[in-house]
């Protein structure tokens, strides 16, 4: 695929491996987001896409520094500068024609509501308002390469869905966005996902594909989980328990080797559903068309047996006649799964993974 | 109580650079100021000029320590007779000696002490006293009471006739010029020009006659000629190590310095931004340092001010680099303050500013050739106090120069580090 990207890259800080042989592309016109627990590599697979740290392995495709924008984890703009002199600071870094940056700033001031906050000092501004100015920074030099670390954390409704219209604006206007998130909910929105946990790549691939590929099924339980081997396959959503479950195959004799899933050991801590911005993704760029791609085998998942990926739940009814789920007598509900369940299952099969051969754990066994 | 005491040791323990400066500090405070902290001057630099020279500095009592001796080719003319004393003057200037004897002058020998030289010149004028005492076999009231009050009238007072000490041995006294006048003394140049035991009484005679003694440069001796100088270089470290320091840490505390390192901007461009400003506030202070040193305390600027300038300039240069360099170390503010601190305190306690280096302990003396103060603060010195010329002053330049080479190049590859793509950051 063309476009800016990581070619197996890893990152070391002394023993630890942050990242290992991760890939990822961001294809100019679209938003790829990379998801992940804290702690998943994330951050440090941004930042060596930005230029702001070298891989210890593996190359990295991006423009020149001049056609980078980078939004890091912090906010990446003077708390001392106002809102104003934080922008014309970055035009004329970034070497824009003054003509050109007042009409920029002012475009994006107004559309993004800072106008109004447009001469007060940055470290006067509240959270959203600081992010929002930290992402039209990155914008403003009209990047090829957009790298937004989680520009959305922390940011009230509303504001999300400011960000969101400035993210999707940049990759309207060509720009390959690449973007980091803890929620499943805005991942679905782009057009492409790298699923990271403990630095390795859990999923990879459009939001259908990651989601079709998910082995099994999933299932809403009618209460918490009885057994131990529910507990283990189960994880709290919404206010509800669901299930994952697996296909009944046979597993090669020996289980691919995993890390242990530490971040995402708890499946019921994955973001619950928040609700979603207002400014469709898909009106500027087009990308993510999760509900209605078909599912598709190019998706990756890594760590999966290859006999282990039938996957079967994304072609099930939006709610699924009732299956027998747990002890008898209770009943349980398919779903149709979204990226959200993809995510927790990937955890999940990395987590067994790691535990050991699926048949200690009564998991995948005819 | 219990759990907020454990929770400290807990931080102080992790906190290794603070846990240092802790116990580390005042180990290192009690011997700087037990070996260096000293005002006491050992002996005094002396250079002897004229005929006869030799002579008399064989005699000079032990505390006037032979700093180098100026005979006079023969010549006639007023230059050749002048020739001994604008030598004697110059060494002063140049700082190669604090008290200048020089004979064959009329009406007598004149001994010349260099004011700029505090500690120096006070134990020269606390020894002249004590001779000239001696001398007179009455209490030191001239020098003495010139050194006390910081006024010219005693000079005049009790001029020397006796003979008492070793040194102003001679066979006879002229009362009237206080020159030992030996047998073959020619009265114009005032030169003993006969055997070891007149030139001998040449010696003892100009140091116990105060009327033959000009302080030079700080002719009151006044601590704040000597001060201000060096306390603009304070200033100056303040500035330009402290402040530096902090700008470029916040810059890391606040993130923006990793946004800088991915904008389109070379190390060095963001080095120059970062420290250019604060180059320009410490060279408006030096300004304004200079200007009250000089208009509100009287501090003499008599040397040239582009050699003046160009030993700022380079100092500057010193501390920015070095504030630079401590922050490229510091992962917090409160570190490179640390770091500040630990730099300049030694810098205050051993350039010179306060105590005279000459009566620092060797083994600790070095660690004052390290420290960038130490050069300016001769420098400044020299050239607003002494009017002391460039050229004599090529060791102090060359030795800031280059330590600012050092530090700038060590704090650039510490910044390029940073700024450049690495793993390990």
């Amino acid at each position: 695929m063309t476009g800016w990207g990581a070619d197996a890259v890893s990152v070391r800080f002394g023993s630890r491996l942050a990242l290992d042989l991760v890939t990822v592309t961001a294809v100019p016109g679209q938003v790829t987001a990379v998801v992940g627990a804290d702690g998943a590599g994330k951050t440090t697979l941004l930042r060596c896409l930005a230029g702001a740290l070298a891989p210890s392995a593996g190359a990295v495709r991006r423009p020149p520094a001049r056609r980078i924008g980078y939004l890091p984890s912090g906010t990446g703009v003077y708390v001392d500068l106002s809102v104003t002199e934080n922008l014309t600071f970055r035009s004329v870094t970034y070497g824009i024609p003054a003509s050109a940056a007042r009409r920029h700033i002012g475009d994006y001031l107004e559309r993004t509501g800072l106008d109004a906050a447009a001469d007060r000092l940055a470290g006067q501004l509240s959270g959203g308002m600081l992010r929002k100015l930290g992402v039209v920074a990155a914008m403003l030099p009209e990047p090829k390469l957009l790298v937004l670390d989680e520009p959305t954390t922390g940011v009230d409704p509303v504001s999300r869905a400011d960000l969101w219209w400035l993210i999707a604006r940049a990759a309207a206007g060509g720009a390959a966005v690449l973007m980091s998130t803890t929620y499943t909910d805005e991942a679905a929105r782009a057009a492409r996902v790298l699923v990271l946990d403990s630095g390795r790549t859990l999923a990879e691939g459009t939001p259908a594909e990651i989601v079709a590929a998910i082995p099994g099924t999933i299932a809403v339980l009618p209460g918490p989980p009885a057994t131990a081997e529910e507990r283990r396959l189960a994880w709290r959503r919404a206010g509800a328990w669901r299930l994952w479950q697996p296909p009944p195959v046979s597993l090669p004799a020996a289980a691919p080797s995993a890390a242990a899933l530490s971040a995402v050991s708890s499946p019921a801590a994955a973001p619950s559903a928040v609700s979603s911005p207002a400014a469709p993704l898909q009106a500027a760029s087009s990308p993510a068309d999760s509900a209605s791609a078909p599912p598709s085998p190019a998706v990756s998942w890594p760590a999966a047996p290859s006999s282990a990926a039938p996957s079967a739940a994304v072609s099930s009814p939006a709610v699924s006649s009732p299956v027998g789920a747990g002890p008898p007598g209770r009943r349980s509900e398919l779903v149709t799964p979204d990226l959200q369940d993809a995510v927790c299952v990937a955890a999940l099969r990395r987590e067994l993974d790691a535990a050991g051969p699926f048949g200690a754990l009564g998991v995948g066994d005819a | 109580m219990r759990a907020m005491i454990v929770k400290e040791f807990r931080q102080l323990r992790r906190d290794r650079r603070t846990l240092a400066m802790m116990i580390v500090m005042p180990v290192v405070l009690l011997v700087i100021l037990g070996y260096a902290a000293s005002f006491d001057v050992p002996d005094v630099p002396t250079v002897v000029a004229g005929p006869g020279a030799a002579a008399v500095a064989r005699a000079l009592p032990k505390v006037f320590a032979l700093a180098g001796t100026y005979e006079a080719p023969p010549a006639q003319g007023d230059a050749a007779a002048q020739a001994p004393a604008a030598w004697a003057r110059d060494e002063l200037r140049d700082g190669h000696a604090a008290v200048a004897i020089v004979t064959g002058t009329a009406p007598g020998p004149l001994v010349l002490i260099d004011g700029s030289q505090l500690f120096d010149a006070q134990k020269a004028v606390q020894e002249l006293a004590a001779l000239q005492g001696g001398t007179s076999g009455g209490p030191p009231t001239g020098l003495a009471a010139r050194a006390a009050t910081g006024t010219a009238t005693g000079l005049a007072a009790g001029p020397a006739t006796g003979t008492a000490t070793g040194l102003a041995a001679g066979p006879a006294t002229d009362p009237a010029t206080g020159l030992a006048a030996g047998p073959a003394t020619d009265p114009a140049t005032g030169l003993a020009a006969g055997t070891a035991a007149t030139t001998a009484s040449v010696a003892g005679s100009a140091l116990a006659d105060p009327a033959s003694v000009q302080i030079l440069y700080n002719p009151e001796l006044k601590t704040s000629f000597v001060m201000i100088p060096g306390l603009a270089g304070v200033i100056l470290v303040f500035v330009g190590t402290v402040i530096t320091s902090l700008g470029v840490v916040r810059e890391r505390q606040a993130g923006t310095l990793e946004q800088l390192a991915v904008m389109p901007l070379r190390p060095a461009d963001v080095f120059g931004g970062k420290v250019i400003p604060y180059f320009a506030v410490a060279l408006a202070d030096l300004a304004i340092v200079l200007a009250v040193g000089v208009g509100v305390f009287g501090v003499p600027f008599r040397g040239s001010a582009a050699t003046f300038a160009l030993g700022a300039l380079l100092f500057v240069f010193v501390t920015l680099g070095l504030g630079v360099l401590i922050s490229s170390v510091s992962q917090t503010q409160g570190q490179a303050i640390q770091l500040a601190v630990m730099t300049l305190l030694p810098q205050v306690l051993l350039s010179g500013l306060i105590f005279p280096l000459s009566s620092v302990v060797v083994g600790v003396r070095w660690i004052a050739y390290l420290l960038p103060l130490t050069y300016f603060t001769e420098i400044s010195r020299g050239v607003m106090l002494r009017a002391e010329p460039i050229t004599s002053l090529w060791l102090p330049f060359v030795c800031l120069a280059g330590l600012g080479a050092v530090v700038t190049t060590l704090a650039t590859r510490r910044f390029r580090a940073f700024l450049a793509p690495g793993s390990g950051r």
